[in-house]
């Protein structure tokens, strides 16, 4: 056997002087609904590792045929902005609505944008 | 004691209608109780493959048996005596590494039999099997993530697996005995003859085991008896006496 004591995976650890049992990782779950389209966060899961991760992801989120390709992510290793940085990040762009590509159409043949 | 002799057909459309039927129950009967919510989900998604698996072979039984018995028929109003499922597949559950060595040892030969099954000389067959063979394949991947995982980890895990390796590796052998029906089967090349799946079982199973650090047991004596309806396990009949109870206190009950 190549791990004889259950000790915590990365990132589990629970918080100083407190013991709880092992317990899996978390995992932010992508699916790509049809080729052409990018993958979308569809929700989270609990597994022990990335072909876990994937297999429960099939059987959590795709079981009604939503998807062609799924990314699993620890969830501990997604950089996530500050919500204390809102005002700085993005009420800049809040007037700009010229940034928007709303004022052309879109040729049909591009496809899924 | 058993039953009326069946067809070989039919005989052979039961045993693979029957071996999904009694695992897929199995199965479901975790349903709420897996370890995981995530494991619990994946069980019950099984559960679902199977029963639908089984469906569509009772289906097609009861069609060549030309009695006028529907796959509803089949599953919910037949005798225990009647199955014929595999001694593997109705073993009752124990603990979640149990059913995920039951379940391993089960696809890794229903999945390639599936695939085998998808050449067979009966076009109906031929549908059914190349359908389902790819839940089988997934199924397969996901038994044998889990037994590895197992095996490999912890002290008490790798003994719990040992141990549900153990009790069921001698129920295994049943899965590649072939009697008259199978022959007729073979000949007739609507299924692969039993004994020719046994290699391909093996080396996936030992290459699964032997990376679960698990050992495999001694060839000692096999079980069977599940397959022909000889010798069935007594905890068959109160899995079925639930599983059929509510067709046979409502007979034609839909919702």
């Amino acid at each position: 056997m190549s791990n004889t004591a259950p000790e915590p995976y990365p990132g589990t650890e629970a918080p100083e002087g407190r013991t709880r049992k092992p317990e899996w990782p978390l995992w932010e779950v992508f699916v790509r609904g049809a080729s052409g389209l990018s993958h979308r966060h569809v929700g989270s899961l609990h597994a022990p590792d990335a072909a876990a991760a994937i297999r429960s992801a099939r059987d959590v989120y795709t079981r009604r045929n939503e998807g062609v390709s799924i990314w699993a992510v620890e969830a501990r290793h997604i950089a996530a902005s500050s919500p204390d940085a809102k005002g700085p990040l993005f009420e800049p762009s809040r007037d700009k609505v010229y940034r928007h590509p709303s004022f052309f159409p879109i040729p049909p043949e591009a496809g899924p944008m | 004691m058993s039953g009326p002799p069946f067809a070989p057909e039919v005989e052979f459309l039961l045993r693979l209608g029957d071996d999904a039927l009694v695992l897929g129950q199995r199965l479901a009967e975790w349903t709420g109780r897996g370890p995981a919510l995530e494991e619990d989900i994946a069980l019950a998604n099984t559960a679902l493959d199977l029963v639908g698996e089984a469906r569509l072979w009772l289906a097609l039984a009861g069609e060549r048996e030309g009695r006028g018995r529907d796959a509803d028929a089949l599953a919910f109003r037949r005798d225990p005596m009647d199955f014929r499922c595999l001694l593997l597949a109705q073993q009752p559950n124990r603990d979640f590494g149990h059913t995920m060595m039951r379940g391993f040892l089960f696809d890794a030969w229903h999945a390639p039999r599936l695939r085998a099954l998808a050449g067979s000389a009966d076009g109906r067959v031929a549908e059914i099997a190349a359908k389902t063979a790819k839940e089988a394949a997934y199924h397969l991947d996901r038994s044998r993530g889990v037994v590895v995982a197992l095996g490999d980890g912890t002290a008490e895990s790798h003994r719990r697996m040992q141990q549900a390796l153990d009790r069921l590796w001698p129920l295994a052998r049943e899965m590649f005995e072939a009697d008259a029906a199978d022959r007729a089967m073979a000949e007739r090349g609507v299924a692969p003859d039993p004994s020719s799946l046994r290699e391909g079982w093996e080396r996936t199973v030992r290459e699964a085991l032997a990376e679960a650090t698990l050992r495999v047991p001694e060839d000692g004596a096999a079980r069977s008896g599940g397959r022909t309806g000889r010798r069935h396990t007594e905890a068959l009949g109160h899995m079925l006496a639930v599983m059929q109870s509510l067709h046979r206190a409502h007979p034609g009950a839909s919702w």
